[in-house]
């Protein structure tokens, strides 16, 4: 099969309407990804409701993000967009990984400070939002941006539940006009376009921050 | 070993050291045990201080100082006995004619009468000066904004950081911070003042200005202190009385001219002669 430039150009126009969905998607799951992942690290920390939300959450963070999209797919009533399934499912999966990530954040925030809120009497929501939360965030912003990128990787499994991303329209494409190579190597250059200017973002905040 | 208001009255050199010693008790420690696993760092503890007193703690490493000002502070569970601040059970609390152990609540209560001075700041690393002094105040103790800042400011002048109070935490010297940490901790008006080892983490030359503060704040308050440290001049200086702890009991207590002029027991003069060797 020969590369043919003339039909790679006119399938970009609907190469970036699937790139947008891609983005869509990326964004809405890593939004629900990361203030989930914030609750479920300070719930673990809850007697009695800790270990619930571990286990949950472990098996969610255990199991493929491809059989939960079908998973749930199959269960969720007809009327719902598999966009909307596929951002909830992306989003709670990767809310899985970042709350490890606030986790390990809080808990690197030294124990003098715990001290010095209790000294204060400050109350749990000055404590966690004005003391503990800024310190810890601030040191786990690169390892959140990498989900960022991981996750807008994933993206291509929701093309298991009809969802029109960029690979779903790349498939289409080659499906249609029985030439695949252009669609699915413009997808692949589009996703690396995005990809890596945002690693080398992702980089630069990791160094800042850890020079802080 | 309950110690009587009237053996906390001093006649000891100096200018605060000359006062007398109020009456009454605020602290009050009742057969205090604490054990972290299986070594009891407090056996029975018995000890009370009087309102406006100033109490050096001294003893070697281990020996439950510290572990007296983190109880107080409640950053750390008692393992049997009972301690009172102003007549009220600080680790229990009374239902009915019984003492249970204290809920969150009513611990936060009675610490709000509790201000601590670590040995290594703790200090708001993403907070100003100024933040770091105004949270308790106004999160804690329902104090406006314009109150605390101007108290805020009021102490920065009684530690000689004024022009630091934009400053954030990172961008002082170790006095200097821990400066800002004693004005963090008379902001919130406590009764009760523990001091940590205040001095331990700075360097040589940063430990006078500390120590300054802390004795204009002795001469011009009547807070009660509770001070653990190694600088036994200060010690002299400031206290009413000093207690010299040895395996979580007091081996001796007095006067700051009794014991370090004339100490009774051989654990007194051992321990002071050595700090003084080295110090």
């Amino acid at each position: 099969m020969t590369w043919d430039t003339e039909f790679a150009i006119s399938i970009i126009p609907r190469l970036l309407e699937g790139l947008a969905v891609t983005i869509q998607a990326t964004v809405i799951g890593y939004l629900v990804a990361v203030v989930l992942g914030l609750f479920v690290a300070i719930l673990r920390r809850i007697d009695y409701i800790g270990p619930v939300v571990f286990v949950v959450f472990e098996f969610i963070r255990t199991t493929p993000v491809l059989v939960q999209l079908l998973f749930v797919f199959a269960l969720a009533p007809a009327s719902v967009e598999p966009l909307t399934i596929g951002v909830a499912v992306l989003g709670v999966h990767y809310a899985a990984y970042t709350a490890e990530v606030y986790r390990s954040g809080i808990e690197g925030v030294a124990k003098g400070q715990w001290e010095a809120c209790r000294a204060l009497s400050l109350p749990p929501w000055r404590v966690w939002g004005a003391v503990v939360l800024p310190q810890a965030i601030r040191k786990v912003v690169p390892a959140l941006g990498n989900y960022l990128i991981s996750l807008f990787k994933d993206t291509p499994y929701l093309f298991a539940i009809t969802v029109g991303e960029m690979l779903f329209v790349a498939n289409a494409i080659g499906t249609e006009a029985f030439r695949s190579m252009e669609a699915y190597t413009l997808a692949g250059l589009f996703f690396l376009a995005v990809s890596v200017p945002s690693a080398v973002i992702i980089r630069r905040l990791e160094r800042r921050y850890a020079a802080v | 070993m309950q110690q009587s208001e009237s053996t906390h009255s001093t006649e000891t050199a100096g200018v605060q050291s000359a006062q007398e010693a109020p009456g009454g008790e605020i602290i009050r420690f009742d057969k205090v045990v604490k054990r972290y696993g299986s070594n009891v760092v407090l056996n029975e503890l018995d000890f009370s201080v009087a309102p406006g007193e100033r109490v050096t703690l001294i003893g070697p490493s281990g020996s439950g100082k510290t572990t007296i000002l983190r109880l107080l502070m409640t950053l750390e569970d008692i393992d049997g006995g009972v301690i009172w601040v102003n007549g009220e059970p600080l680790s229990h609390m009374r239902r009915g004619d019984k003492l249970v152990k204290a809920n969150e609540a009513h611990l936060r209560s009675v610490r709000k009468n509790i201000g601590m001075v670590f040995q290594q700041f703790n200090l708001f690393p993403n907070m100003s000066v100024r933040k770091n002094i105004t949270e308790g105040p106004v999160h804690s103790l329902g104090v406006s904004k314009d109150e605390a800042n101007q108290r805020a400011e009021e102490l920065l002048d009684l530690v000689g950081l004024n022009e630091k109070i934009d400053a954030h935490p990172t961008q002082l010297s170790g006095g200097q911070q821990q400066r800002v940490a004693i004005a963090r901790a008379l902001a919130m008006r406590p009764q009760i003042l523990l001091l940590d080892e205040v001095t331990s983490a700075l360097d040589p030359e940063l430990v006078a200005g500390v120590l300054d503060v802390l004795r204009n704040i002795a001469q011009t308050t009547d807070i009660t202190m509770l001070c653990v440290t190694h600088e036994m001049s200060f010690a002299r200086d400031v206290s009413h009385r000093v207690l010299m702890f040895d395996a979580g009991q007091v081996a001796e207590e007095g006067p700051p001219e009794q014991i370090f002029g004339d100490p009774q027991e051989e654990r007194t003069k051992s321990f002071l002669k050595a700090v003084l060797e080295h110090g």
